[in-house]
């Protein structure tokens, strides 16, 4: 086969499974589980053979116009360049991981064929945003994946945080949508193609038009999905979805889109100043803004949450500084530990029977319950932090020796500013992210007080998923960063001196000042007793896991954080602790500013339409029922009063037509 | 122009009435007060018998009008038959003897309304268009038997055979009426006949009533 | 003779005819008043064929024809009627016109009532 033959096959397959699932899942339930994991895993194959024939050497390129359609041509066009053959490894990757441990996660779930048939859906269409050389098609990937992030984040379409969650996913992306779209209009106008090749051809010629509005309009879309700051609030609250669905969103998937979306066509941004600028400026206020509020989250998967955003703003970071191999670099990485990350807290809330960091800090003994997460989130929040030789440290650094780079104004296209900017903020979230991922791990696995209670084993295929992910997030970096040069842009990643020791000093001092006040704190455990657990212990992990996210608001009064003393984020944080909870209210300015005036507008509309329109509505019934009534009194059934009408009429006409005859 | 027709024209007024004009006007006195007096009178056997006088009195008017095979028709059938079968119909229904009180429906001033107005409405037409005619009945009868013979079986023979056949459906409906009525009140005892419309025999159709 | 005459006194026996209809409460009472009614159609048609014989030299006499022929309907007519005023007598008990109203309108979601059955029954 031909390699654009295996690439057409990459998304194909688990479209056609996503198909046959939603067909067979009811009729043929023996079905559903090969049919959710063998395509993402034939995938898998595929894409690492296209990633072996096309070898970081030239991109393989193909198209095929099916119909004409315009002015503007949309074709069938593959781009596969370095980039995308690696990112479409780690999503089938990822995908499979995801579909392996869900077979366990949702073992009892009525809802598991629909729900694997949506995973794989959503894999293909990221799939084909990954390998689409044509930006119509990268479209149709990109918001059936927002279709299906609504459906999946609202799985436990039962719990009232679930159908929120997935309605504000929904919504803030397509936000951001909207006007990516029209930026898309607006490329394509002055490139004559969707093609992506053409469209670069066209900014490497100069000409764009207007480069700064384009890049800003498209900014927008890949801020929504991709969870940059102002659009990333639906992030922390598509938790209330199934812990594998946020490990295959926020590791592999949607949020990668966008920062994928970017790398793709960063010489558009290259192309504007501002963009770049705007760029650095959202990058910068994501990962500090994240980083704070991710240390004062109680529930464990929002800590994850606002993690990824602040993983993402490193990477958007590496964008506003021009350098998409250290980009594409940190996703890579960032894909792995992050999947492991949510899939071994998905272990611990079904081992525990709770999402909270309060409770779990009152649980003695959980490592010894789940060893195989324990061990994997070490590894994985360490490669978080970003402490050699973990691969989340070798990405990292790329990131921040691109900024070191564009700070001295040594990159082209980028401003100065952008790159001091990135650089300053990603060190101090270096010292944040270790601060929290050292709270994560010593609140949830070194817990004092009563015993854990033990489930059992857990499922082999979560824990095994778990192992297979810790590979990646142990070696990846390590290994990669040298030959990926030659896939990208040829730019290096290796590790410089500075960022090096700057980087990992910070984050051995956050994660060092977090144990010294955990040490403090944690005296105060005793004296608050604090904590709910699931309902169900015993049940499948999907279903302990929605009865947490349920009692998490009735149990603590507020979904994102617990009244804990024993916090040591809340020592750190002073002051600043409540409103990082809050995740900076952002939602209540959003609340003020568009919720109560879209409200208020709506309940005019709706006096307008019950008192004004209505009334007329219900005058026009009212009249003729009037009338029927008046009509219907004449309906004796009296024969004889019908013929006294009748010929009533008869002597009237018959006098009106003689007289007219007449001519009287 | 018909000289007959020049003839009648100018010399007949209405301030001069020939010898057949008066008795035509005193017989339909007598025919319109009878017909007046049928439908209001609150005996309604009394209504039959001066729907008998009406009747009669058409007759009347029709050999004054020299027709005189239909006024013997007329004698025959309606005086003779129709109002007979009026008054069996009266009787099988149990028709209150005397004076009753509700003869009369709720409709009346409806009633009075409608009918004087196309009283008005008619006579008014009828005299504005015919003030002037005259017709001449000298010479043969116009309605002779001879002449009402030839005419009805020379030129309207389709139609009569046809209204035979109309007959023969009316004696046939007639008869299933009467049947499926008794089909349904199997109590009713004895046998009821119905040629051409016509009730049983007083005392079964009595007993069958109920 | 003045064609008037016969014209005018139809006229008053038919709308007398037609008071009749429209005022009496019995159905043999109504069953009459049609009588006169079609008497006073006789009688126009007669004088008009007598009237037109001569004048217009007529030998069809169609208006005597179609007399002969309204005495026979009317015959009929009296037949049929009359059974059928029977068998509405025989089920209701009653040939008062009035009193058969199974065609009012009735309030909302009323049923017909049984009435209604007996009335479609007994003129079927």
């Amino acid at each position: 086969m031909t390699t654009t033959t295996l690439a057409v096959l990459v998304p194909l397959l688990p479209f056609l499974g996503a198909a046959a699932g939603l067909l067979l899942g009811r009729t043929a339930p023996g079905f559903v589980r090969p049919l959710a994991v063998l395509p993402p895993l034939a995938s898998l194959v595929l894409a690492a053979l296209v990633a072996v024939r096309q070898g970081g050497g030239p991109a393989v390129d193909a198209h095929t116009e099916l119909t004409p359609t315009g002015s503007v041509p949309v074709e069938l066009a593959l781009h596969i360049d370095g980039f995308a053959a690696l990112v479409a490894i780690l999503v089938a990757f990822v995908a499979s991981c995801v579909q392996i441990y869900s077979t366990g996660y949702l073992r009892d779930d009525p809802r598991y064929p629909s729900y694997a048939a949506l995973v794989s859906l959503f894999t293909s269409a990221m799939l084909l945003v990954v390998y689409s050389g044509d930006l119509i098609v990268l479209l149709v990937g990109w918001e059936v994946m927002g279709i299906c992030s609504y459906f999946l984040v609202g799985h436990y379409w039962e719990t009232p945080e679930a159908r929120a969650a997935s309605l504000k996913a929904f919504l803030v992306t397509k936000l951001g949508d909207v006007p990516f779209l029209i930026g898309l209009f607006a490329l394509a106008t002055d490139a004559g193609s969707f093609r992506v090749t053409r469209v670069l051809g066209t900014v490497a010629s100069g000409g764009l038009h207007h480069p700064t509005v384009v890049a800003l309009l498209l900014l927008a879309g890949v801020a929504g999905k991709s969870a940059q700051f102002p659009l990333h609030t639906w992030l922390p609250d598509a938790m209330a979805g199934p812990t594998p669905v946020s490990a295959l969103i926020h590791a592999a998937t949607m949020v990668a889109a966008g920062v994928y979306f970017v790398a793709r066509l960063l010489p558009v941004f290259e192309a504007s100043g501002a963009a770049m600028l705007v760029l650095a400026v959202m990058a910068a206020v994501t990962m500090t803004g994240s980083g704070l509020a991710a240390l004062a989250q109680d529930d464990i998967k929002r800590v994850l949450a606002y993690s990824t955003v602040g993983q993402l703003g490193y990477m958007t970071g590496a964008l506003a500084v021009g350098d998409r191999g250290a980009a594409v670099f940190h996703l890579l990485s960032h894909g792995a530990f992050k999947a492991l990350l949510f899939l071994a807290a998905g272990v611990v809330i079904h081992a525990a029977g709770t999402n909270s960091l309060a409770a779990l800090s009152r649980m003695r003994g959980l490592r010894d319950r789940v060893p195989d997460a324990y061990w994997t989130m070490t590894v994985a929040l360490l490669a978080l932090a970003a402490i050699p030789p973990f691969s989340g440290f070798f990405s990292k650094e790329s990131v921040l020796g691109a900024a070191e780079h564009a700070a001295g104004g040594h990159t082209a296209h980028v401003p100065g500013a952008a790159g001091l900017l990135v650089l300053v903020a990603g060190l101090v979230t270096a010292v944040l992210t270790a601060a929290y991922a050292t709270r994560l791990w010593l609140l949830a696995f070194h817990g004092r007080g009563a015993e854990a209670p033990d489930h059992g084993r857990q499922p082999l295929t979560m824990t095994v998923v778990l192992w297979v992910l810790a590979i990646p997030s142990l070696a990846f970096g390590g290994l990669a960063y040298r030959t990926l040069p030659g896939w990208f842009d040829g730019r290096t990643l290796t590790p410089t001196a500075l960022t090096s020791v700057l980087g990992t000093g910070l984050a051995v001092v956050g994660g060092l000042l977090t144990y010294g006040v955990w040490q403090r704190t944690t005296r105060n455990l005793v004296s608050t007793p604090l904590g709910a657990v699931a309902a169900h212990p015993g049940a499948d992990a999907g279903r302990v896991e929605a009865e947490a996210i349920a009692t998490h608001t009735p149990a603590y009064g507020d979904i994102a954080r617990a009244p804990d003393p024993a916090d040591p984020g809340r020592v750190l944080l002073g002051p600043l602790h409540r409103h990082a909870a809050a995740g900076f209210h952002l939602d209540a300015v959003y609340s003020a500013l568009f919720v109560r005036p879209v409200r208020a507008g709506a309940s005019l509309v709706r006096f307008l339409d019950r008192e004004v329109v209505d009334t007329y509505v219900g005058a026009a019934a009212a009249l003729p029922r009037l009338l029927g009534a008046a009509v219907r009194r004449a309906q004796t059934g009296n024969v004889q009063t019908y013929v006294s009408a009748l010929l009533a009429g008869t002597v009237v006409l018959a006098v009106a037509v003689v007289l007219v005859a007449t001519g009287a | 122009m018909n000289p007959a027709l020049a003839l009648a024209a100018a010399p007949h007024g209405f301030l001069s009435p020939t010898g057949v004009e008066i008795a035509f006007l005193l017989v339909g006195l007598v025919t319109f007060g009878a017909a007046l007096i049928t439908v209001t009178t609150r005996q309604l056997v009394h209504a039959a018998l001066w729907l008998v006088v009406a009747l009669g009195g058409l007759a009347v008017e029709y050999l004054l009008l020299t027709a005189e095979f239909i006024a013997w028709v007329q004698v025959l059938i309606y005086v003779g038959s129709v109002v007979v079968l009026l008054l069996f119909g009266l009787m099988l229904t149990r028709a209150p003897i005397g004076r009753s009180p509700d003869a009369d429906s709720g409709n009346r001033r409806a009633a009075l309304a409608v009918a004087l107005a196309a009283a008005v409405a008619l006579v008014w037409v009828v005299v504005d268009a015919f003030r002037t005619t005259w017709m001449d009945l000298s010479g043969p009868a116009a309605g002779a038997t001879h002449v009402t013979g030839a005419s009805l079986f020379r030129y309207w023979v389709l139609p009569f055979e046809a209204l035979s056949v109309l007959l023969l459906a009316a004696l046939v409906g007639a008869i299933v009426l009467s049947r499926k009525a008794k089909a349904d009140d199997r109590a009713g005892a004895g046998g009821t006949t119905a040629a051409d419309g016509a009730p049983a025999p007083a005392p079964a159709g009595k007993d069958s009533a109920r | 003779m003045h064609l008037v005459y016969p014209a005018v006194l139809s006229a008053l026996l038919f709308c007398t005819g037609l008071y009749g209809v429209l005022a009496r409460r019995n159905a043999i009472l109504v069953l009459m008043s049609v009588e006169l009614m079609l008497n006073a159609v006789n009688l126009n048609l007669v004088a008009f064929d007598v009237w037109l014989s001569r004048a217009a030299r007529d030998t069809l006499h169609s208006g005597q024809a179609l007399t002969l022929f309204t005495i026979a309907i009317a015959a009929a007519e009296i037949g049929i009627g009359l059974a059928i005023v029977l068998a509405v007598y025989r089920n209701r008990g009653t040939s008062d016109i009035d009193k058969l109203r199974d065609t009012a309108e009735r309030p909302d979601g009323a049923e017909p009532g049984p009435a209604a059955a007996e009335k479609t029954e007994a003129t079927a």
